[in-house]
């Protein structure tokens, strides 16, 4: 199939379109405004619908309403836009409206920048709203597999009724990649996939099946079975949806954890240590909820590892789910910057080197 | 034996949990007739708030949907986009709509969404237990206004109707109330006249139905209502604010 040439924020809508969804609302946020331009002249070609909110609370929440009827729904913003989200994804999340949300991460906290960062990690996989909740969390490293991962996202959130997350750096969207676009799927509302959606019950119907799109359970014992129901639901998806990719693991005397683009630095960077005669392998997360845990512990338990380096464009925020998956069995370093300098394949191998010489 | 008088299909069996002499039954079942007498089985989603009206998902019997404070037009503005043969609705207080909620009202106005909001004005938060609103008369007593609200320190209370009725793009508002028996009739017809403008896809509309809140005023329900009349409804006039399908 032959490769196209496409911006990341263009790319990434276009996955959405093509995986079914006909319904984004939006607000202007760099770096990420390609995203909502890209789809105002997308949508009304497919028959759907392109909407710019008042703001981002109000986005989420029109993404609540249309996604509750059994449509396909996405909204993206970048990091201040989606901290004003987070009241409506915390709703999703109660009501188990499945629905994407991409966060194109820029430069915090507060205004920070408009520079790629990795700055929400927390935001994004600690909660971020209110409540024991959890999003399927998704960290793109290049654009095909951003748009890889937009082909499967509503199949994931539809089956477990859970809000969707993009935490993509900056980079991720305002780069230009050779891509494969994959075919549009034909989604069609099928209320009997989708019981729980607002799809026309009227009174007569089993009152069981009336629609109710809801978050309150305003008793303790109800709030208790609805919050059972919910855990159980992530127990499944840590059971089964982790994802991430091991680079040059085997015999590794270090290993370096990163997400991203930063993940692709690393890999230079391990490239360029072979050359010295340094083997160095990468464990890079795909989801980042949920965490894989035990395939990172699992690599660093090999012998041959020293120690671990942890590279984030943050100041050390995913460092601390790989702490808890090595537990304190090797010594675990950390290389970041934030103000957005994306740190350089030279800076990570002078670290790398620091470490092997005990510094 | 013939039947004179039966509940509507569209208010489900729970018993409201309403204060006694709260006004929200009397515009339940008004919102609920209207529905049952358009003939929209299986075309209806509404949007219950936060507030005294919270669980209003338990009791209209359609499709329904529970919203963040404040938000419900947003969530009702995706639900129509979404899904245009139905009849939308949203039900708001005046703590949600007009203080928490003022964004999302005025642009779904601004937006001219096909929906209609029922804005339901108490002039004082019911749910937390009293609390000064945007709407708070002056001199009214409140739980965060002991000493009664003050023009010098909190304004002067705000008309969501002659404000939502001066955004261009906003098809029908009235201000009702349900306070005696000819005001009730009026209510359901205005009611009646926004969702049949919706099914036949004008623009946005808002019914402000002024309503007691005895409990939370600290009067009898007789008392409540006699207080709306002497001084609400000089304050929030009632009438037809704006009606582009009249003109």
């Amino acid at each position: 199939m032959a490769l196209t040439l496409m911006k990341g924020s263009e790319a990434i809508a276009e996955a959405a379109i093509r995986a079914g969804a006909r319904y984004f609302f939006g607000y202007p946020i760099t770096p990420q405004t390609e995203i909502p331009e890209y789809m105002s002249a997308r949508m009304p070609e497919v028959d759907g619908c392109f909407l710019q909110a008042e703001s981002e609370v109000a986005a989420i929440n029109m993404v609540y309403g249309a996604a509750g009827t059994g449509a396909r729904v996405i909204t993206s913003s970048s990091s201040p836009g989606v901290s004003l989200k987070q009241e409506g994804i915390s709703y999703c999340a109660g009501a188990m409206v499945p629905a994407v949300i991409i966060n194109v991460m820029r430069g915090g906290p507060g205004l920070g920048n408009i520079q790629a960062s990795q700055g929400d990690y927390f935001q994004g996989v600690k909660g971020g709203g209110n409540g024991d909740y959890h999003l399927l969390t998704f960290a793109p490293a290049s654009v095909q597999e951003a748009i890889d991962l937009m082909m499967i996202a509503y199949d994931k959130a539809e089956k477990y009724r859970i809000p969707v997350l993009f935490l993509a750096d900056g980079i991720i969207a305002q780069m230009m990649e050779p891509v494969e676009l994959p075919e549009m799927v034909d989604y069609k509302i099928d209320p009997e996939q989708k019981p729980w959606a607002c799809t026309g019950w009227k009174p007569g119907d089993d009152p069981a099946k009336r629609g109710i799109i809801n978050s309150i359970y305003i008793d303790t014992e109800s709030l208790a079975v609805h919050n059972d129901e919910l855990q159980a639901m992530y127990k499944e998806v840590v059971a089964n949806e982790q994802m991430w990719e091991e680079f040059n693991c085997e015999n590794a005397d270090y290993i370096i954890t990163a997400f991203g683009t930063v993940a692709r630095i690393a890999k230079s960077a391990i490239t360029e240590l072979k050359a010295q005669g340094i083997n160095v392998g990468l464990v890079r997360p795909i989801t980042v909820w949920p965490f894989p845990y035990d395939a990172i512990r699992k690599v660093v338990d090999q012998p041959s590892v020293k120690a671990v380096l942890d590279v984030e464009l943050n100041e050390g925020q995913m460092l601390e789910d790989v702490k808890l998956a090595i537990n304190g069995t090797k010594e675990v370093d950390f290389f970041g910057h934030c103000g957005s300098q994306m740190p350089t394949t030279a800076e990570i191998v002078t670290k790398i080197l620091s470490m092997k010489e005990g510094k | 034996m013939a039947v004179l008088f039966e509940k509507t299909k569209y208010l489900t069996d729970k018993q409201f949990h309403y204060c006694p002499g709260c006004n929200h039954g009397i515009i339940h079942r008004l919102v609920a007739e209207v529905i049952d007498e358009m003939n929209l089985d299986g075309k209806v989603i509404g949007v219950a708030p936060v507030g005294c009206s919270v669980f209003a998902y338990d009791y209209f019997n359609c499709d329904m949907y529970e919203a963040a404070h404040g938000r419900a037009p947003a969530v009702a503005t995706g639900i129509k986009r979404a899904a245009k043969d139905r009849l939308v609705f949203t039900y708001q207080g005046d703590g949600d709509l007009a203080s928490i909620g003022t964004a999302e009202i005025v642009h779904a106005a601004h937006r001219g969404e096909k929906i209609c909001t029922i804005f339901v004005n108490n002039a004082i938060y019911g749910m937390t237990g009293g609390q000064m609103a945007p709407t708070t008369l002056i001199g009214q007593k409140a739980t965060t206004c002991p000493a009664g609200r003050s023009e010098e320190w909190s304004g002067l209370p705000i008309k969501m109707s002659e404000m939502l009725a001066a955004v261009p793009s906003s098809y029908y508002i009235e201000r009702v109330a349900v306070n005696t028996t000819a005001n009730i009739n009026k209510a359901k017809k205005a009611i009646a006249k926004a969702f049949k403008y919706q099914m036949e896809g004008k623009g946005f509309c808002m019914i402000e139905v002024l309503s007691t809140c005895p409990t939370n005023w600290g009067m009898s329900p007789v008392e409540a209502m006699k207080w709306l009349e002497e001084n609400m409804i000089p304050y929030y006039p009632l009438g037809v604010y704006k009606d582009k399908g009249a003109e």
